[in-house]
């Protein structure tokens, strides 16, 4: 029989230090952050959003309305450059995904294609004789979804910021989505409101002779005019120029403020360039009507008295709360993309609590339970186990403390069930060397022979079951990933504990008493 | 100190004569589970059907009862809805499926909800799934269930030989069903949870097989004279007492999961409950009754050596 090698034991000694240390945070700081007299090494375990209780919100951005839309700018690049490449044509227009004309007799093929590559080299362009047919490739997709989606996540984490919600987590997952993370919102729906606006705000003349009286939503529009909805009134009408004045990309700044009437409004500021721009436009139509048109609808629709520049208000039938988020995400900016929600999750404050005291009863009672059973089991034995159980706890406590893997209800769940399965490798190995004792061995040949042999069986078991929690992983969505986790951690701790430090323990106490008589 | 034995040492069952009728038992209960499939389906939670769901804790006994909430919900035209007690006798799931239009909708829906609640009820938790990520969740849940049996079949077919390979994984494969099965004559809910509790329990029962196979192997080795019906026994038996410990400690830790962990993980504790048992079972009644159909080769003709290990020979 091996000695006990000091090094070894020293080692073992050291890890299970470690272990304490980076396990010691979750017992000693209370509440749920950190305490900032920080004396040990280590953070508390990060609780996941059904735990602590907060808000996930799965959000897609509406690619098809974004690709909709380029495809209008695409159009007018086209008409631009076949305009100054003196190139004739007609019909140019956009259908359902790509834009198409007819070109004029007596020009190249070759040139007019030449010509819209040099717009852009992705695109992919058709013609069958003079009937063109432009759409985007592929990569064309991917460079404006990448860009739409870097701009939304900007943008989305300003709108989150600006409600002074604590930590939020903003990530993209996948090519067009957006993970929000809100611990401690139980009730996101303010910030499903914010998110769900684009916000592109636009400053638009009205027809000066059509007057929203005579129109309905199916009214034949002149040429360069829209007919848009208002905004709190369904039924209401706007025939709209279709040219922008200013944009609301030129805006500095809006806040919301109370109009001469003392109902709620939006004051904002132009940039310098539209304040210029608006100033130009509203001096050369005084006396006419413009509309704020939000998200194609029009918020109101104000006549011009003076010229304007820099500074306007913004009014219409709005609550004080419409007149902030406005003024919010006017400030923040307009979403690239319209977003959608998938997926939505909030968990309030007590609930989050309960399970948490509900998974601390279940773990401490688990543990009292499995011990008790391993010490009616194996006496002497089982008490070595249970420290090492103990050992094995404190562990998967420091890892996932030391990784800051999100620990989830389920994953509460996992901790527990790891108690029960952990102690499996050494019930593999006593049973092993209590086979070898009745086969005739001496005692100290039995427990070296038991844990020799029992170990090719411990490594099978467990690394099947690895794979079992490593499919969990890959598939893992939020606290299932938390699950498996805990399962591959506990997995590898108790396998550790299991074998070496059991055996360690087996053998110091093997050395100090004559164990032929207690055991088994 | 006298101590526990669950199972005396040197038990000698004779396992195997029980297989015909553990082979019909075992085919009871999946053809159980396809008629139960066929009349009930599974019912599936917002995680893979979509919809929304409500925790709700009324905030006095007196007014909270199932029936005045389900007066409440009814005046929102919203459709199936589903109101059911949850752990407590003040807390209630309300399930209601996908609104039709758009998300807008579904979220004007918790609103509604919300608002007609409010006096008497908190909202403890609320969540709402789309389609999309429903049916995206679904085939990810069924991914990640076959990409876990097939990786333990290569692992064990790489480990020992190709008809431990097949034993083990229709045993597991009959783990899985039943399981699913249970959740379908009963009627639980079945969800995202619900996968993750399948997976350990596969977990679980391939840990078991792979004990028993282990043991299966050494003996194979070890008694060359001897018969397989002899050498599979042997290894039921040698291997008895630590199956049924560990079977013991794991369903302790579940049932107090299950006494103790609140509503939410119940369900989740009952299923691997389920699982440990049919996983116990189907190791020796499934696997290694399996294993009696293929004529597995014991290696070079040597001595039996009953007592020396192998590692001395």
């Amino acid at each position: 029989m091996k000695s006990l090698s000091k090094i070894r034991i020293v080692l073992i000694l050291f890890s299970v230090f470690l272990g304490l240390v980076y396990a010691a945070p979750n017992f000693f700081y209370s509440s749920l952050q950190n305490n900032s007299i920080n004396l040990l090494p280590g953070k508390k375990i990060n609780l996941g959003l059904d735990l602590k209780g907060g808000s996930y919100l799965l959000l897609k951005a509406d690619m098809e309305v974004v690709f909709a839309e380029k495809l209008e700018s695409l159009m007018s690049d086209i008409r631009s450059s076949l305009r100054k490449s003196k190139i004739g044509y007609k019909k140019l227009n956009v259908k359902e995904d790509f834009v198409s004309f007819q070109m004029r007799k007596g020009t190249s093929v070759e040139k007019i294609k030449s010509v819209i590559l040099n717009i852009d080299k992705n695109l992919i362009v058709k013609n069958n004789i003079d009937i063109f047919q432009i759409e985007f490739s592929d990569a064309n997709k991917q460079i404006i979804t990448k860009t739409t989606m870097k701009q939304a996540i900007e943008i989305v984490r300003r709108r989150i910021d600006e409600t002074g919600t604590n930590e939020p987590s903003i990530q993209q997952q996948g090519t067009d989505r957006i993970i929000v993370q809100l611990p401690g919102l139980d009730d996101p729906s303010r910030i499903k409101k914010l998110l769900g606006k684009t916000a592109k705000l636009n400053f638009q003349l009205v027809h000066p002779t059509i007057s929203s009286e005579d129109i309905n939503k199916d009214s034949k529009s002149p040429p360069g005019y829209i007919v848009l909805p208002e905004d709190k009134n369904f039924d209401r009408f706007y025939m709209v120029n279709k040219r922008v004045m200013v944009s609301g990309e030129m805006l500095k700044d809006a806040s919301p403020t109370f109009d001469r009437n003392n109902s709620p409004s939006v004051s904002f500021q132009l940039s310098p360039l539209g304040g210029k721009k608006f100033g130009r436009v509203t001096g050369k139509h005084v006396g006419r009507a413009f509309a704020i048109v939000l998200d194609g609808k029009v918020v109101s629709a104000p006549v011009i008295q003076t010229q304007i520049f820099s500074t306007g208000q913004i009014t219409g039938a709005f609550s004080v709360q419409e007149t902030n988020d406005l003024a919010l995400v006017l400030r923040s900016g307009a979403l690239p993309a319209p977003m959608i929600i998938l997926e939505e999750r909030s968990v309030g404050p007590g609930l989050g609590s309960d399970s948490i005291s509900s998974g601390k009863i279940a773990s401490i009672i688990g543990l009292i339970a499995v011990m008790f059973f391993m010490l009616i089991t194996y006496g002497i034995f089982g008490i070595l186990a249970n420290i090492a159980l103990c050992c094995n706890i404190i562990f998967i406590i420091a890892l996932l403390s030391m990784i800051q893997a999100t620990l989830t209800l389920p994953g509460i769940a996992g901790i527990v069930l790891t108690m029960g399965m952990a102690v499996d490798a050494n019930v593999l190995i006593f049973e092993r060397i209590k086979e070898e004792f009745n086969a005739g061995r001496k005692i100290v040949d039995a427990i070296e022979a038991g844990f020799q042999r029992a170990i090719s069986t411990i490594v099978d078991a467990n690394l099947t079951t690895l794979f079992a929690a490593l499919a969990l992983f890959s598939f893992g969505s939020g606290p299932i990933k938390g699950f498996s986790v805990t399962l591959m951690i506990g997995i590898a701790t108790s396998m550790f504990t299991a074998i070496i430090i059991t055996k360690y323990l087996v053998l110091f106490y093997s050395k100090k008493k004559d164990i032929n008589n207690i055991l088994f | 100190m006298k101590l526990l034995r669950l199972i005396p040492s040197n038990t000698n069952f004779d396992f195997l004569r029980f297989k015909k009728i553990a082979f019909i038992f075992s085919a009871i209960i999946i053809l159980g589970t396809f008629v139960s499939l066929l009349i009930n389906n599974l019912n599936y939670g917002i995680d893979f059907k979509g919809g929304i769901l409500l925790e709700l804790r009324s905030n006095n006994s007196n007014n909270g009862n199932i029936d005045d909430l389900r007066n409440k919900v009814s005046t929102l035209n919203a459709g199936e809805v589903s109101i059911q007690n949850f752990g407590k006798e003040t807390d209630f799931l309300v399930r209601i499926q996908k609104q039709d239009g758009d998300q807008k909708q579904q979220i004007a829906m918790i609103e509604k909800v919300k608002s007609v609640t409010n006096k008497d009820y908190n909202v403890r938790r609320s969540e709402f799934v789309g389609p999309v990520v429903g049916d995206e969740l679904k085939t990810a849940g069924m991914l990640a269930v076959s990409l876990a049996l097939l990786s333990i079949m290569v692992y064990i077919w790489f480990r020992f030989e190709w008809q431990f390979s097949i034993a083990a994984i229709v045993a597991l494969t009959h783990d899985v069903l039943t399981t699913v099965g249970l959740f379908s004559i009963l009627q639980l809910e079945f969800n995202l949870a619900t996968i993750a509790a399948i997976l350990t329990t596969a977990g679980y029962s391939i840990n078991d097989t792979v004990v028993i196979f282990d043991r299966v192997r050494e003996n194979l080795r070890r008694y060359k004279s001897k018969d397989h019906y002899f050498i599979y026994n042997k290894s039921v038996n040698e291997t008895l007492s630590r199956t049924v410990i560990t079977s013991v400690t794991t369903l302790i830790a579940l049932f107090i999961i299950f006494f103790f962990g609140g509503a939410v993980l119940s369900d989740f504790a009952l299923a691997m409950i389920w699982g440990v048992l049919i996983g116990t079972f189907s190791s020796i009644f499934v696997a290694v009754s399996l294993l009696t159909y293929f004529n597995i080769n014991k290696g070079d003709k040597v001595e039996d050596q009953p007592n020396v290990p192998e590692y001395e020979r």
